[in-house]
């Protein structure tokens, strides 16, 4: 691992001790937390690799070591904090970091882990992912051996150009049922059932159970089903990693790296799925950990001051641990006050809406529930209020294309709520999926992109579509719009990206 | 470092370089962007290296927090086409903005790179070693020093030594207690190098027919010139001269900034060249490379005649190779060029002659000068 002794010295062990009783009697669930300590250049080196000590070869985690420690050499920014999700979870303390910051750090990452073990987005995580990121180290560094790094690191490339096109909702669908009867055996099966004809006991009630109109649409229905199953894929396929890895002509080393990257991918998409909350929940229990309990007199000032650092919103930004903590907050008010439902909802009375308060004492549970169920979509949808956009004073900017700027539009609560979904739905990227694999029957892929409002951008569009077609080898489309009007593009085999409306 | 990410940020830079050498005509045109940092190391800018993906065009709105009223833009955008975009975490979700990439490169890589890209031979020099360089190694041992440098082995070694001698050293409890005495130290021994050593002579021509635009080329020229020598010999001086119809020696400054009018006496500077190798650089010490800049222009034949009456007479028989460059200007006629290149021919030993029409000639040129291995 390169780390060296990275156990805690007994201060930091006794302090840890004291912040996990902490959190454990506030009602957080945590997996058992291994906190290291490192040096500020290795959580540079491990902050590359997204957290992990082992990770493939590759160069991007070169230029972000880069990045990180110029940043830190230069006092940019500093990595405070950092922990994985994996059963038993990592954290990582820096060793120059002050005895407040430590403290403060470990309650902020009990709240991560709390949050990891419980959110349901999470539930399917691979819990051993440190073992399996090692694995793919040694697979792909075996591969560099074997096909060469260029080869391979080449080929990583246009695998990772493709780990946005996953399937957010695939890791809660049942496993597709993979059908083990022949096609011949299935027609005959079809003959048998008689289209859709519902059972009937008794003879006589068969024209009214089975009426003529009804069986001529069951006919249809299922001729329309016949037709799906035909396509290929019969459903557009938001998984694009996964449909190439099934269906391009790929090697047997390329399809294994492939899954590898699509694996590491599905691993970190419940991060992105709920980086508000996570950071909010976090945030929310260090404070009050720190606030309520473990915070010495003296330590307030410094406690403060990383506090606000952490929360600060620069003009024009916002920043998701502040929305994240402030709504946790604003929930748990609201429901230890009983200010929700219909009657405090219908309420016309302002000021009898502002003395609001039926003393329910139900915030803490509502918002541990909150954490359990919700994702950042579902979390701002459901909790997001007109008080609370109007306090954080949250506007929505458009791009003017004119002054070439982007520009405040409006302060109204149902488009900063809308435009806060939209940049939240599919975790901000563009919905794509796969919609033929054999299209016109030449063998050829068609993409299509769900407009949303947003345009993609082109340039990119064209190097991603290029990854596509180096691994299916044939041309691929994809069907968009630009700027209102439906647009057809493709990557054609002479590497030309052509447009046709 | 993990070692993980030190071979990563090795395969990292390769691709780094690999780009810079893609496009070095670019960055060679455009050195007057690098930074400097330190004596030896330089920073050039270039694109955010990322990886394509499917993502958002720039027509894509989103929240942002604080004051203003509609149609304010929204603070803390830089560059409207780039930068950060705004609300980030928010919109651009893991995209980030397009950063530029600074990177680092020493002296040394950039005249590796830029041998790799033209094929430039190594120089063969020639003349004594004369120049001494002193390396300091940390090989020794002394009794003193910092304790950052205690060298505990020999620190031990020592205590233990002296607790035997002494006889209290006890085996059945060796408890070893070193004592201020006993404390050893690393310590620096000087070696003593012989290197080659060379030396630059640049002339420009100053006149009033030079312009910035020229001044711009010789300075990249001699930016690059400068980067290549020195990775060739271990400390290498340059010298200016500026001429017009008189000659003088000027530092670095000057020389690039200086512009004067008046008529052009191209011996003048040559005179004056050879004057400072008498004075200061025996050629049997040094390796001398004298590089003269001009658009070409002269006062008399006369005048000509007179240079190359000189280079032949005891010039060409001090230095490694001279060097012309002739950077074309509005007003240049360009006759000297023409006029070397009669009685030297094309193909010469001794006399590199170049010319650089504008910026997009930078990088032959540099290679005329340096491409001979001279």
């Amino acid at each position: 691992m390169g780390i060296r002794s990275t156990n805690l010295p007994p201060e930091l062990s006794k302090l840890r001790d004291e912040i996990r009783q902490y959190a454990v009697d506030y009602g957080l669930d945590c997996f058992e937390t291994v906190f290291e300590m490192v040096p500020s250049d290795a959580i540079n080196s491990l902050a590359a690799q997204e957290g992990f000590p082992v990770r493939y070869p590759h160069w991007r985690f070169g230029m972000n070591y880069d990045q990180y420690s110029k940043g830190y050499e230069w006092g940019l920014q500093k990595i405070y904090e950092m922990v994985i999700n994996t059963d038993p979870a990592y954290a990582y303390l820096m060793t120059a970091n002050s005895y407040v910051d430590q403290k403060t750090v470990m309650a902020h990452v009990y709240g991560h882990v709390d949050f990891f073990k419980n959110n349901t987005w999470f539930s399917k995580t691979n819990r051993k992912m440190l073992d399996t990121m090692a694995n793919h180290a040694v697979k792909i560094r075996r591969y560099m051996d074997q096909y060469g790094q260029d080869e391979v690191e080449g080929f990583i490339d246009l695998c990772l150009s493709l780990d946005n096109l996953i399937d957010p909702h695939l890791p809660f669908n049942e496993p597709k049922k993979v059908s083990s009867k022949t096609d011949d055996e299935k027609d005959i099966e079809n003959k048998t059932q008689d289209v859709g004809r519902l059972k009937v006991e008794r003879g006589y009630m068969e024209k009214y159970i089975n009426p003529p109109e009804f069986i001529e649409a069951q006919k249809q229905k299922l001729a329309q089903n016949q037709k799906q199953e035909k396509k290929f894929p019969n459903h557009p396929e938001r998984d694009v990693m996964l449909f190439l890895m099934e269906n391009a002509p790929l090697t047997e080393w390329q399809q294994d790296v492939l899954r590898m990257i699509r694996d590491e991918a599905y691993y970190f998409l419940p991060q992105m799925q709920t980086k508000i909350m996570n950071e909010g929940w976090a945030s929310y229990w260090h404070s009050k950990i720190m606030t309520t309990k473990a915070l010495k007199d003296s330590e307030i000032i410094d406690f403060a001051d990383h506090h606000a650092g952490v929360l600060t919103m620069q003009p024009g930004r916002i920043n998701p641990y502040k929305i994240g903590i402030e709504l946790f907050r604003d929930i748990e008010d609201r429901w230890n006050r009983g200010r929700f439902g219909k009657a405090y909802e219908e309420c016309a009375d302002m000021r009898e809406k502002q003395r609001w308060d039926k003393k329910l004492g139900l915030g803490t549970q509502k918002i541990f529930e909150v954490r359990k169920v919700c994702n950042d979509v579902t979390f701002i949808d459901e909790y997001i209020t007109p008080e609370f956009v109007d306090r954080y004073q949250l506007y929505t900017y458009e791009y003017n294309r004119r002054t070439g700027q982007h520009e405040i539009v409006d302060r109204n609560f149902d488009s900063v709520k809308e435009k806060l979904l939209s940049g939240l739905t599919n975790q901000g990227q563009p919905n794509i999926s796969i919609v033929d694999g054999n299209f016109e029957n030449k063998g050829e892929l068609l993409l299509v992109h769900r407009h949303q409002g947003v345009d993609l951008d082109m340039k990119y569009a064209r190097e991603t579509m290029r990854s596509i077609f180096l691994m299916w080898s044939r041309p691929v489309h994809i069907e968009t719009e630009v700027d209102g009007h439906k647009r057809f593009f493709t990557y054609t085999s002479s590497h030309e990206f052509v447009a046709k409306d | 470092m993990i070692d993980g990410v030190k071979r990563d940020h090795a395969r990292f830079r390769q691709i780094v370089r690999g780009k810079i050498k893609q496009d070095l005509k670019k960055y060679i045109q455009h050195s007057e962007m690098f930074g400097r940092k330190g004596k030896d190391i330089v920073t050039i800018p270039m694109p955010q290296i990322d990886i394509p993906r499917f993502r958002f065009g720039s027509n894509q709105g989103g929240v942002g927090q604080g004051e203003g009223n509609p149609g304010d833009p929204v603070p803390g955008q830089g560059d409207p086409n780039g930068g950060d975009e705004p609300g980030q975490g928010q919109q651009a979700g893991n995209q980030g903005g397009e950063h530029d990439l600074e990177v680092e490169f020493t002296l040394e890589e950039l005249a590796e790179i830029l041998g790799e890209e033209l094929a430039l031979p190594k120089i063969e020099p020639r003349g004594q070693k004369t120049l001494k360089s002193k390396v300091d190694k940390y090989t020794s041992i002394a009794s003193q020093g910092p304790n950052s440098l205690r060298h505990f082995k020999r620190t031990f070694k020592e205590a233990l030594k002296r607790q035997i001698a002494t006889g209290v050293y006890n085996p059945e409890k060796p408890v070893i207690i070193p004592i201020k005495k006993d404390m050893r130290y690393r310590s620096w021994k000087s070696d003593v190098k012989h290197e080659n050593s060379a030396v630059i002579i640049y002339m420009m021509d100053v006149s009033g027919s030079m312009g910035d635009e020229q001044k711009e080329i010789v300075r990249t020229e001699a930016f690059w010139i400068n980067t290549w020598l020195k990775s060739q010999y271990k400390g290498v001086e340059a010298r200016y001269i500026i001429h017009d119809a008189t000659a003088k020696e000027v530092d670095e400054e000057t020389f690039f900034k200086t512009r004067e009018s008046g008529g052009t006496l191209i011996s003048s500077a040559y005179k004056l060249c050879e004057q400072i190798i008498n004075q200061d650089y025996p050629p049997s010490d040094w390796n001398i490379y004298p590089f003269h800049f001009s658009d070409g222009d002269n006062w008399s034949t006369e005048d000509t005649k007179l240079c190359i009456d000189l280079m032949k007479d005891s010039l060409l028989a001090k230095v490694n190779v001279f060097c012309y460059g002739q950077v074309d200007s509005r007003y240049g006629s360009g006759q000297f060029y023409k006029d070397l290149l009669e009685v030297f021919g094309p193909d010469s030993e001794q006399v590199i002659t170049s010319r650089i029409e504008n910026k997009d000639g930078i990088l032959a040129s540099i290679k005329d000068f340096l491409g001979k291995g001279k």
